[in-house]
């Protein structure tokens, strides 16, 4: 950009005003220069300023890699672990300009161990630059770039062919790495795809065209990034608006606060809300403190109706004659972003648009290999592993498919526990319309059933390791009850295993899975109107939690039967810890398997200094 | 401009939405002057939910505190001021304790203890990713641990607009709206909207001294000048605001908003310059941030 006047300033800025956004994001691994490509970038746009250069030199004399040449990469290599590494580790996000554009770019590590990183850079970003090492030419980690940079719904493409200098300017290479990179993209469904021959180290095609490129007739890094058309089609979609805020500072006003995600609006549209399905119209649309005549995708408005309709956060307010799909199970491609593995069966929170439910992963389809798209057999997904699983979410949701819209389509699963982000999501389609499955209304209810029994429904959960005690306890307690006319049911886990779960093995898969069946078969129980007695281990939290999420408030009772481990293996009635110790059992809990001890128990046994007729008085005491 | 614009206002409601007790830190300087105009167009025809903090050193410059009383009245919030009573009754200061100790016990310290009592969950802060480059890695929400402490390997990731705001009860999270903002976008907005600033950011004579190769003006009887050293007056502006002794004047004649924007385009030096607290060692900010300073 040219220096500027004071005089200029008015056109100036109603230049700015109206000046596009690109959002890019680089790909490539460490020696792919691509760090030093955006300080490049930066360094050419006239974005870094005298004192950062002079601190830039000062740095590459210290940390530099390029001996007496000024390391640009030095420019956006952020955090200090990073600069002593050598590597970039996180997403960072740069800013320059141009006479035409602004641009946000996600700089981003290439490393399989980083795909989450890049996912997270692409999520945002309408295009993307592949770095190639000219000399290397493509990679797996090309394929692999590919690969994410399409699955984040990335529709162009930048081929950066760098390091030219390396091989000498030679157009038969480049032409090389053109016709490879060609042949395996053609699946991902592109709309453009532009290769331009570069060096970032001395600037080749990278703001000007090269006079080392002569046989190259396309544009510079930057010409092409200045003018690129990656337009799309939600202005022309029908109008979808996720309610963020309901703002309601008096009685006469009430206002939905979102930001459009399709479509245009205007005051007298007919729109609905969903889920409810509540038609009306709008009475007024304000962007910041003016009423506006039209709102676009993208804008942050405030929309007011003509009629009092009942909404709230989390409802989407779409056009009334074009309603998208509400469903509650869903085919989705899910990126996994913690160490701890995803396991089916476990719930999780999950968030989209501005709505927040649970959602259980009921099946993984296949785990997609990263690098060759392979369809691979998965029972569990870990770190940066890609699956096309099914998803179960715990109320209806009003959705898009992400090809066709990122903001309705995209999701986050969160932990329920720890609140980590421990997922990231695409849904592909529903599997069946929430509507179209009713749970079956029957006209005599679990009260009347229980009340029959001269009962309340319960289930009692006992907790704890192998030999703490759990099925003496629970069937000293049942003939207590029985006595007093109770109807009761015992759940054990060994005689479960003898036939629902036969099919089970000890994993942390299969437990999860042991531990859900049995506890939908204690609240068909409950439901029936007697008091269940659960007897399992089950050692994770949240398992037991997505068993008492099942249970209606105070009808779960969580009994900790905490006993040694050692005093458990000293009894090994049925000598379990003498086998798992010799090896002949595997994930053994309290041994190589671990047990998470309940926090806040209703009921906390602590033998042996408690008698088992103890044990069930407390129970009792807990149950009255 | 106006992508930018939604995406702050989108971040804004999201942190209320989700909040239990949110605050906004206001420093009165003009990133601080955008972040409340976005606030305010966020919730109109209601006022921003949340009240404004500033942790007051006690060392602001005179037209700042101005400043504050004006835009309070004009959006109707709540200002919550802080000052660590401590710092005061050991009559901290930049000049005898260094800008290091100065800003650790009148900013660091100060802030932790009007979060703590305030209990807020959720802070907005004007941060903004071109700043500085510990900064571009920063999340728009930060997460911080018990003790508002920043762990650069704990942040979660953010994909799309969508934000995990769930915290744990000692847990906190620091919001940052105009992440994406650079310095030349808010002066363009500033310029657009027509956003109060205070009148330091325009050139004037004012009465400086050179300190260090730096233009420190004096801002009022506390400035402990040397044997024969004295004032001179020079027509500067400020590109950064913060405590007076410890944020230097730039010469400049930019006297209209214009002429600041015109002057910042071409400027070939970048606005922390002006801020003494970044130069002191390598990595000086990312240490600063892990100890809990915005």
């Amino acid at each position: 950009m040219n220096d500027l006047h004071a005089r200029d300033i008015v056109s100036f800025l109603e230049e700015q005003r109206n000046k596009q956004t690109l959002r890019f994001i680089t790909c490539g691994s460490v020696d792919d220069g691509k760090s030093t490509l955006i300080g490049r970038l930066l360094f050419e746009s006239k974005s870094i300023f005298d004192d950062q250069l002079e601190a830039l030199e000062s740095d590459s004399r210290q940390y530099g890699t390029q001996g007496e040449k000024t390391d640009l990469a030095l420019l956006v290599d952020g955090l200090q672990a990073e600069r002593e590494q050598g590597i970039t580790i996180d997403v960072a996000y740069r800013f320059f300009a141009t006479d035409r554009r602004r641009f946000i770019v996600a700089d981003t590590p290439g490393h399989e161990q980083y795909t989450r990183n890049m996912a997270t850079g692409a999520s945002t970003a309408e295009l993307a630059v592949i770095l190639i090492d000219a000399r290397k030419g493509v990679l797996t980690q090309t394929r692999r770039h590919s690969r994410i940079a399409a699955m984040m719904g990335i529709r162009h493409i930048v081929l950066a062919v760098n390091k030219m200098d390396l091989v000498g300017f030679d157009e038969a290479v480049y032409n090389g790495i053109i016709a490879d990179y060609q042949a395996f993209a053609v699946d991902f469904g592109f709309l453009s795809t532009q290769a331009i021959p570069l060096s970032g180290l001395d600037g080749d095609n990278v703001l000007h065209r090269s006079a080392q490129t002569p046989w190259y007739s396309g544009p510079s890094l930057m010409e092409y990034l200045d003018t690129v058309d990656v337009s799309d089609t939600s202005e022309r979609a029908a109008f979808r608006m996720p309610v963020q805020w309901v703002n309601r500072p008096n009685l006469d006003f009430r206002g939905f606060c979102g930001r459009i995600a399709e479509g245009t609006l205007h005051p007298g549209d007919a729109v609905r809300v969903l889920p409810s399905g509540v038609q009306t119209r709008v009475k007024a649309i304000l962007a910041g403190f003016d009423a506006v005549e039209t709102a676009h995708p993208g804008d942050a408005v405030t929309v007011t109706l003509t009629e009092e309709v009942d909404a709230s956060r989390g409802d989407v307010l779409v056009a009334a004659a074009a309603p998208p799909e509400v469903a509650d199970q869903f085919e989705a491609k899910l990126l996994w972003m913690v160490e701890h593995a995803m396991t089916p069966g476990r719930q999780y929170l999950m968030k989209i648009a501005c709505k927040e439910v649970t959602a259980t992963i009921t099946a993984i389809k296949y785990r997609e290999d990263v690098n060759t798209g392979a369809h691979l057999a998965a029972k569990s997904l870990g770190l940066n592993e890609i699956a096309v699983v099914n998803l179960s979410t715990g109320a209806p949701l009003v959705f898009e498919p992400y090809g066709v819209n990122r903001v309705m389509g995209g999701f986050i699963l969160i932990d329920k526990l720890t609140f980590e982000t421990v997922g990231a999501g695409m849904i592909d389609f529903a599997l069946r319309r929430a509507s179209t499955i009713h749970w079956q209304m029957l006209e005599i209810n679990k009260s009347e059933r229980a009340a029959q029994k001269h009962q309340a429904s319960r289930c009692i959960w006992f907790t704890g390791l192998s030999g703490s005690g759990k099925s003496t306890i629970a069937n000293l307690l049942e003939k207590r009850l029985h006595a007093e006319g109770k109807h009761t049911y015992v759940l054990d886990g060994e005689n479960v295993r003898h036939g629902l779960n036969r099919d089970l093995g000890f994993t942390e898969a299969d437990r999860v899975e042991n531990v859900r069946r049995v506890a939908e078969v204690a609240r068909l129980m409950a439901d029936a109107g007697l008091i269940v007695l659960v007897s399992f281990i089950s050692p994770y939290t949240s398992e037991r939690r997505m068993a008492r999420d099942l249970f209606e408030p105070g009808e779960f009772v969580e009994v900790f039967v905490d006993t040694p481990v050692e005093e458990c293996e000293r009894r090994d009635a049925k000598g379990l810890y003498a086998r798992a110790r010799q090896g002949g059992l595997e994930n053994f809990t309290g041994i190589d398997s671990p047990y998470e001890r309940p926090q806040a128990p209703e009921v906390h046994l602590r033998t042996p200094e408690m008698s088992p007729e103890d044990c069930v008085e407390a129970v009792l005491r807990a149950l009255a | 401009m106006l992508t930018l614009e939604a995406e702050s206002i989108e971040i804004i409601r999201e942190a209320v939405a989700t909040a239990r007790n949110p605050v906004m830190m206001y420093s009165i300087g003009k990133d601080s002057s955008v972040m409340l105009h976005l606030a305010r167009k966020a919730f109109y025809p209601a006022p921003p939910p949340f009240p404004l903090l500033h942790v007051d050193t006690g060392w602001k410059f005179a037209e700042m505190y101005l400043h504050r009383t004006r835009m309070v009245e004009e959006s109707g919030m709540k200002l919550i001021t802080h000052t660590n009573p401590e710092g005061v009754a050991a009559g901290v200061n930049p000049f005898t304790h260094g800008s290091n100790y100065h800003t650790d016990v009148m900013k660091t310290q100060a802030l932790k203890q009007a979060l703590n009592a305030l209990g807020s969950d959720v802070v907005f802060g004007g941060a903004r990713r071109d700043e500085e480059k510990s900064r571009a890695k920063e999340r728009v929400f930060s997460f911080r641990a018990a003790g508002h402490r920043w762990d650069p390997k704990a942040q979660r990731p953010e994909l799309w607009n969508l934000y995990n705001t769930h915290v744990k009860s000692d847990e906190t999270i620091r919001v940052f709206p105009i992440s994406n903002w650079t310095e030349l976008d808010i002066w363009q907005y500033i310029h657009a909207e027509g956003i109060p600033i205070v009148p330091l950011y325009l050139a004037a004579e004012r009465p400086v001294v050179q300190r260090d190769g730096q233009w420190i003006m004096v801002d009022d009887d506390r400035y402990p000048f040397a044997p024969g050293e004295q004032a001179v007056m020079k027509r500067v502006r400020f590109r950064t605001l913060g405590c007076w002794p410890l944020t230097a004047a730039v010469e400049s004649d930019a006297d209209t908003l214009e002429a600041v924007i015109a002057e910042t385009f071409n400027a070939r030096s970048s606005e922390r310059q002006g801020r003494l607290i970044d130069a002191d060692t390598p990595g000086s900010m990312e240490k600063k941030k892990q100890e809990g300073y915005f």
